[in-house]
């Protein structure tokens, strides 16, 4: 197997996070896995994205031209990337703030209304779990169980209370995403 | 041992720590930055020295004398910064001392930008300084080749009084993939030419400067010990991977992140039918030069892949010494190569009528 995603929104939303958390539990499934992230000049505000692969063989480039799936939290970040999405891919848009349609008819569209799920679980910060729910959901790239047992591993233990929360998170979005 | 997931600039941090090394000095640039600021938490929990320089040169410098009174010490830095400690590795290596030096390189020249490159090349193996000079260096291709490669990197400089140079770039360096940090006793190595104080003993002096009265002939006598200790090094220390070279038509020759993205186009080109190969230079020197010559004879075109201009296909052409034609591909200026490009050049390769030809990301 091999999958790539491309993880793109705001500074502050959580998507270099929301990459790490897959790429680990892609590491836990004993997948070849890589992490790569948009470095240096971005800053507070600004845009940032990160590249993810799981694969079941060696990885090569980290750096992908055109992922086959791709998480867009903002619309700068769509604007940027709607274009580089690779032929037949698929797009998880976060329609909570993402009020632009897609010109591209050869991908498969994802909406996911994430800040607004994350605001009725009670915490905007986890759009971003909630949008990887999505992910999931969709592609099977990894389990649940494993992005969970990521969370035990990656979140320090003073803030394992807040596992429940992104479980949640997790799931919402997994059951309310819509393909389009 | 449980893996962790960790990008390659925290990972060379810890591997370098966990070698024993106790003091480092550096000065911030992008991107590297995350090996100054795990030192800068990490070393003063374990009564280490972390020192954030006024520049580069006051960095290097600071590791010099930390080496010179017998200390593990290490920089790191990225392209530009890499040059202006140029002159201290060049008095570094005279004075035969022992340190790790990191480039994470970024696109040049001059100040360049923040992207990935490999354009450092002859910098590196060349002798970036003055004079008649070899750093040992060792080019990683993933994370856990950092670690491992910075753990070697110490004791080689030790072994060979020598400053070590660890040749990233910018993916190296920001990607995370999954590792295992070895539980590492450091090696205690005696250095009695280590300036320790000269209580009780006749005093040491540690210098690049040899024209004293009565010294002729000192320096090229120095030069002379010096070339020794390359040419064993050249006998012992060559690090190399193959990949499917053994009936190999087409053999790829790359190092570091290029050498990842050449082995998947060589994949490609297995499935298509094109028996290619990869030869992987992990120290870059000493040059695996006595492997490609062997491989010359019987592979049928060489295709040198970098994130340059065409830095190590100069080497490779030496090595490879006209028994077989030699084209290079690469893109400069901080562009990643693409695995799709690299096999549309092994494909002008084999059915090309230019053999030698220097294939660029401009056309």
């Amino acid at each position: 197997m091999y999958q790539d995603v491309m993880i793109a929104g705001f500074g502050g939303q959580g998507v270099l996070v929301a990459g790490k958390l897959l790429a680990y539990a892609g590491m836990l499934e004993g997948k070849h896995v890589t992490w790569f992230p948009s470095y240096g000049a971005e800053i507070r505000g600004g845009t940032a994205n990160c590249t993810v692969i799981i694969s079941s063989e060696e990885i090569g480039s980290p750096v992908v031209q055109n992922p086959s799936a791709m998480l867009i939290f903002n619309e700068a970040s769509f604007k940027k990337f709607e274009t580089r999405i690779r032929q037949g891919g698929q797009l998880f848009l976060n329609t909570s703030l993402v009020k632009m349609l897609p010109s591209r008819t050869d991908i498969v569209r994802v909406d996911v209304k994430a800040n607004d799920i994350a605001e009725g679980l009670g915490d905007i910060r986890i759009a971003n779990m909630v949008m990887l729910g999505a992910l999931l959901k969709k592609t099977g790239v990894v389990a649940l169980d494993s992005v969970l047992a990521a969370l035990k591993q990656v979140l320090p233990a003073r803030r394992h209370s807040l596992i429940p929360l992104n479980e949640n998170a997790l799931k919402s979005g997994a059951q309310l995403c819509s393909p389009v | 041992m449980p893996k962790v997931l960790i990008t390659g600039n925290e990972a060379l941090a810890e591997a370098a720590v966990r070698a024993g090394c106790r003091r480092y000095f550096g000065y911030p640039i992008t991107p590297q930055n995350e090996i100054p600021e795990f030192m800068a938490r990490r070393l003063p929990e374990i009564g280490g020295t972390f020192i954030q320089a006024e520049s580069e040169l006051a960095a290097i410098n600071m590791v010099y004398g930390a080496a010179a009174v017998g200390e593990r010490a290490m920089t790191s830095s990225s392209s530009p910064g890499i040059s202006l400690m140029q002159e201290a590795l060049s008095f570094m290596a005279a004075s035969e001392l022992p340190a790790v030096i990191v480039n994470m390189q970024r696109g040049g020249p001059g100040l360049g930008n923040i992207s990935p490159s490999q354009a450092d090349y002859f910098q590196a193996v060349k002798g970036g300084g003055h004079g008649d000079y070899k750093l040992l260096v060792y080019a990683p291709s993933t994370i856990q080749e950092i670690v491992d490669l910075t753990v070697l990197a110490f004791d080689k400089a030790d072994e060979y009084r020598n400053p070590v140079m660890i040749l990233g770039d910018g993916v190296l360096g920001q990607m995370m993939e999954p590792v295992e940090l070895p539980d590492i006793t450091p090696k205690t190595v005696d250095k009695p030419w280590a300036l320790t104080g000269a209580k009780g003993r006749p005093g040491k002096v540690i210098r690049s400067l040899f024209m004293l009265p009565g010294e002729d002939g000192a320096l090229e006598r120095q030069n002379y010990k010096m070339k020794a200790k390359y040419d064993r090094m050249c006998e012992h220390e060559v690090l190399c991977e193959m990949v499917q070279t053994d009936d190999a038509e087409i053999v790829l020759v790359a190092f570091g992140t290029s050498a990842r993205i050449a082995k998947t186009a060589v994949h490609l080109a297995r499935v298509e039918g094109i028996k290619a190969g990869l030869i992987r230079p992990i120290t870059l020197f000493p040059f695996p030069e006595k492997i490609i010559a062997e491989i010359a004879g019987r592979a049928e075109r060489f295709l040198v892949v970098e994130m340059n201009l065409g830095q190590m296909v100069e080497d490779v052409r030496l090595a490879v010494n006209g028994k077989a034609p030699v084209a290079f591909y690469g893109r400069p200026g901080g562009a990643v190569l693409a695995v799709d490009d690299i096999l549309s050049a092994i494909h002008n390769c084999v059915h090309g009528k230019e053999p030698e030809k220097i294939y660029t990301g401009s056309e």
